[in-house]
């Protein structure tokens, strides 16, 4: 029954299948807050992007951002949700230092989305992970305790700023599917530009609920919540670490208590925060400073014709029109900016040889060099420049990594580099023929030897006449050439 | 200087007008009044050498195009007002200075007011007698030792007492009305979404809303001329085409179509009431108005439902004010701890009883059979209101179901004292105009008011009923200045 990738943990006879539900938080990508017009922007000193509504003075009332509603809906559209044309805002009443209100402004019983999908491209197929809904909430600012040895510092800069709380239906089963998940939601959003997906600013983070069941059971188990978890990596792990320790209690008998955990990236463990019966009493209820959220057709339609060619599109457009396979396609959407890269390349240069360049020596060099695509050193036009050097063989494809090195390192375009370096290909038969018949003449042993059926010896010519060019002959001309005077 | 503090708003503006007036000399007469009446406790904060400073500067080249120009005014201490310490009547914010000021006082001197100071209220406008502010009593100048009423009694009494030609007032379940029947002056809650909410200090978010209380009915058209405004800062501001209040007033209310509760008729209602609200409905009957006998079947849930929704709103409103930020703070071995003797010592008993009510009645559990349901019946006191107004142009009661008590006489017993607010808070979860005007007096020679609430946003409707009425009652205060010392 069980599939050879599925995720299972494995206690004695028992096989318990892992069930994950995320709820991400998603900063919204606007340069002022949800409710104040204080800017949003990352890094600045502390306390100076605060309005008096940010800092919760006497008297001081929100006022929607309508940029942000669109966002919300833009982001509704992608993930294939219902977009509801009435939404309310509650209040999530807590007292903390960073909380200026009281009160989170959030949305409880009727958020602005509601259920939609995203597709997840497995092995073995693509899968559907259930959207439950989305919805538009305050951050709260952020205590400091390490900076005063004595008092709490408390910096409100992102107090104010806008999230999207997207919740995911528990239809995740493995930490590399909420992989998967995370970075499909995270490519989505960056191409509706309505996150930038940075996480190590914070700009995205996510709730992790974990239970597990007995393969083939059908109720759900005990749910833990994870809070906050700010990587992949550390989802991952943190799931990893808690899958494995419901299993050893419910091995052993015992019962998983529904509660909230933290995880610890230093220990590699989660830990208990508070148990159900210590959960906040949030009391909720309708913001009365706001008026319920009421949107138009008009706005939905309109913000409709806003939305851009999504991954699971363009995957489509790429397989079919440019005859990528699936995973090729796959790896060239993932990132928006990449496959306008990928675009901007084959505008002028061969498909294939496109594809392999920037998935393979592009992407290595970024890799190395850490660098999003945004910030390659070699621009599109000189990578198309180069493909279409290769394909007109003006040089060959070994010579071809030489000339991208140096424009890995100089960020020229690759003719002048060819014209600078003498790396030109050479593609005169005559001048190849007479090198061809040096060498035959400088190795007759190995012609006696060849000749006798010792057919692995044509590398070695081929190889001395690249040796006595420099490597810059044509390698066709050389291996007809060759074949034609050896035997 | 006693001509002065006699006249009306509009006959001060008037004078100013045609230059018989200086701004000085009004503002001047005002506080050299102030400064003999400190007994009545109606001021928490003064600014009477920036008002005369700013007199002279508005006599010296002031705009007298102005609705308001160089009329010193004083205002509840529940404004926001910049530069100048907002206390809200509670020991948290006692040295609290704001750095900006409330969309309504700002139309107030965008017109050329000048503001003389902030004036005594109920803790956070929690309170119908003036008794829970931190800063003390209010006493009436109508009877010595008698309530103002509240919350807006600091208002109600230095308007009485002569202390401000006019002011304003915030009303969540009456505080504008009770107190201006208490005193013998007018008091509007205007339309809910009719005067920004922006820099008030916040009570009940959905049913706060500030107006006019004046001399008299023309005053308060005026007033609400000035403060009645769309505002962008509010969300539930209304962008509604608003009147000519002040220049569009008439006293003729032939055909008007006044409706008569029978609900308000309680139980162990004062003779005096009762004959207060006969008279009224005689005097409209003289004018030319239609008596109709209507019925409101919900009012009687009205109160409960208000001390459900009100303290619940308050109780998330006053979250902020935890020591953190601004405002009074206490000491404490942590966050919670700090907490926990900052809002102890900073909130009086009666905002903390509130915070309690209010925390309850949304917790979890509790939510569906308290808060949810009194949001029901809010919808129900409504819709009868929109269905008597199928009927009737407005609706008159009393304002009140008892005159102006003595001090003391209800702190001991909430309920008692929440009763106060009866005919006034269905008016308020409804959203809808009221006015309370003087129209009688009781046996002790203390005034009573007679309540008409309108339809939404026929504010002019209202004024003008009552204007008409005004005219007929002819109500003296005839205060004998007691507490001059």
């Amino acid at each position: 029954m069980s599939k050879n990738n599925e995720y299972l943990i494995k206690r004695g006879n028992s096989e318990y299948e892992v069930i994950i539900g995320l709820e991400v938080h998603a900063q919204v990508l606007s340069k002022s807050k949800l409710f104040s017009d204080s800017p949003t922007n990352f890094g600045a000193e502390p306390n100076t992007q605060v309005s008096l509504v940010d800092a919760a003075f006497p008297g001081m009332l929100p006022v929607i951002n309508e940029f942000c509603i669109k966002q919300a809906v833009k982001t509704g559209i992608g993930l294939n949700a219902a977009i509801n044309k009435k939404s309310i805002f509650d209040r999530k009443n807590y007292f903390y230092a960073d909380l200026p209100q009281g009160y989170q402004i959030s949305q409880y019983k009727d958020p602005i989305v509601g259920e939609g999908s995203i597709l997840l491209d497995l092995p073995d197929g693509e899968k559907k992970v259930g959207i439950e809904r989305l919805h538009l909430e305050q951050d709260a600012g952020k205590s400091i305790h390490d900076i005063d040895p004595q008092n709490t510092l408390v910096d409100l800069n992102r107090s104010g700023v806008a999230l999207m709380e997207i919740v995911s239906k528990p239809d995740l089963r493995s930490p590399e599917e909420v992989n998967l998940y995370i970075k499909k939601l995270r490519s989505i959003m960056r191409y509706l530009g309505t996150c930038d997906g940075n996480m190590q600013e914070g700009s995205l983070r996510a709730d992790v609920n974990v239970s597990i069941r007995k393969i083939g059971d059908k109720k759900l188990g005990t749910r833990c919540e994870i809070k906050n978890v700010n990587s992949i990596k550390f989802m991952q792990m943190a799931i990893e670490y808690e899958a494995n320790r419901q299993a050893d209690i419910l091995e052993e008998g015992g019962s998983i208590d529904q509660e909230t955990r933290l995880f610890d990236t230093k220990k590699n463990e989660t830990r208990s925060m508070r148990s159900k019966e210590d959960a906040h009493d949030y009391r909720y209820f309708p913001d009365p400073d706001l008026l319920p959220l009421e949107l138009t057709d008009d706005f939905i339609s309109k913000i409709k014709k806003e939305i851009p060619e999504l991954p699971d599109e363009k995957k489509k457009r790429f397989v079919d029109k440019f005859k990528l396979t699936p995973y090729e396609a796959n790896i060239l959407v993932s990132d928006i900016e990449t496959s306008k890269y990928f675009e901007d390349v084959i505008k002028n240069s061969d498909i294939k040889l496109a594809t392999n360049w920037i998935t393979g020596e592009l992407f290595a060099l970024l890799n190395d060099r850490n660098l999003e695509i945004s910030q390659s050193p070699i621009s599109s036009k000189n990578l198309s420049s180069l493909i279409n050097l290769i394909k007109d063989s003006t040089i060959s494809g070994k010579i071809a990594k030489t000339v991208f090195e140096i424009m890995a390192n100089e960020s020229k375009d690759p003719k002048s580099i060819i014209d600078e370096k003498g790396l030109k290909q050479q593609s005169d038969p005559k001048e190849i023929e007479k090198i061809v018949d040096d060498v035959i003449k400088e190795n007759p042993k190995n012609v006696e030897l060849f000749k006798s059926g010792k057919d692995k010896l044509f590398g070695f010519f081929v190889g001395q006449v690249m040796k006595k060019t420099d490597g810059k002959a044509n390698p066709k001309l050389v291996n007809d050439i060759l074949k034609k005077k050896l035997n | 200087m006693s001509d002065i503090i006699n006249l009306t708003l509009s006959a001060l503006i008037d004078k100013i007008k045609n230059k018989e007036l200086s701004s000085q000399e009004i503002t001047k007469a005002y506080i050299a009044r102030a400064e003999k009446s400190k007994d009545l406790n109606t001021y928490i904060t003064t600014d009477f050498e920036n008002a005369i400073e700013k007199a002279k500067k508005f006599d010296e080249k002031g705009n007298f195009d102005y609705e308001l120009p160089g009329v010193p005014l004083a205002v509840k201490d529940l404004f926001c007002t910049n530069n100048l310490k907002t206390t809200a009547g509670s020991k948290i914010l006692s040295n609290f200075i704001p750095s900006y000021e409330s969309t309504v006082t700002q139309h107030l001197w965008d017109e050329g007011a000048i503001l003389l100071g902030k004036l005594n209220c109920d803790e956070f406008a929690m309170g119908s007698s003036n008794e829970t502010s931190f800063f003390g009593n209010v006493e009436s100048p109508v009877g010595k030792k008698v309530v103002p009423g509240g919350s807006s009694g600091g208002s109600a009494s230095a308007l009485a007492a002569k202390l401000t030609p006019a002011t304003i007032g915030t009303d969540t379940g009456g505080s504008i009305r009770q107190p201006a029947s208490f005193t013998g002056t007018v008091g509007l809650k205007p339309t809910y979404g009719s005067c920004s909410r922006y820099g008030i200090v916040a009570f009940a978010s959905s049913l706060d809303q500030a107006g006019p209380m004046t001399q008299d009915v023309s005053d308060a058209a005026l007033m609400l001329d000035v403060i009645s405004k769309y505002d962008l800062k509010d969300s539930t501001s209304v962008n509604f085409k608003r009147g000519d209040y002040f220049k569009s007033l008439s006293s003729n209310i032939k055909g008007k179509k006044i409706g008569i509760p029978k609900e308000y008729r309680v139980d162990g209602m004062p003779k005096e009431i009762e004959s207060l609200w006969q008279d009224g409905i005689t005097l409209l009957k003289k004018l030319g108005a239609k008596i109709i006998d209507i019925s409101l079947p919900h009012t009687k849930y009205a109160l409960p439902a208000y001390y459900i929704v009100a303290p619940a709103e308050a109780s998330s409103n006053l979250a902020r004010y935890d020591g953190v930020k601004y405002g009074y703070r206490s000491q404490g071995e942590n966050l919670i701890s700090m907490y926990e003797n900052t809002r102890s010592e900073g909130f009086g008993d009666e905002v903390k009883r509130r915070i309690m009510i209010g925390t309850y009645v949304l917790s979890s559990g509790y939510y569906d059979a308290y808060y949810l349901k009194a949001q029901k019946i809010r919808r129900l006191i409504k819709n009868d209101f929109d269905e008597a107004y199928k009927s009737v142009d407005a609706i008159l009661t009393p304002s009140t179901p008892s005159s102006a008590f003595n001090i003391g006489d209800k702190t001991d017993d909430p309920v008692s004292m929440y009763l106060n607010d009866i005919f006034t808070v269905p008016v308020n979860l409804s959203g809808l105009p009221a006015i309370s005007i003087p129209a009688g007096k009781d046996k002790n020679n203390y005034p009573l008011g007679l309540q008409l609430i309108g339809k939404a946003f026929e504010e002019q409707n209202l004024l003008n009923i009552s204007y008409s009425m005004e005219k007929e009652l002819s109500f003296k205060n005839n205060l004998q200045d007691w507490w001059i010392k």
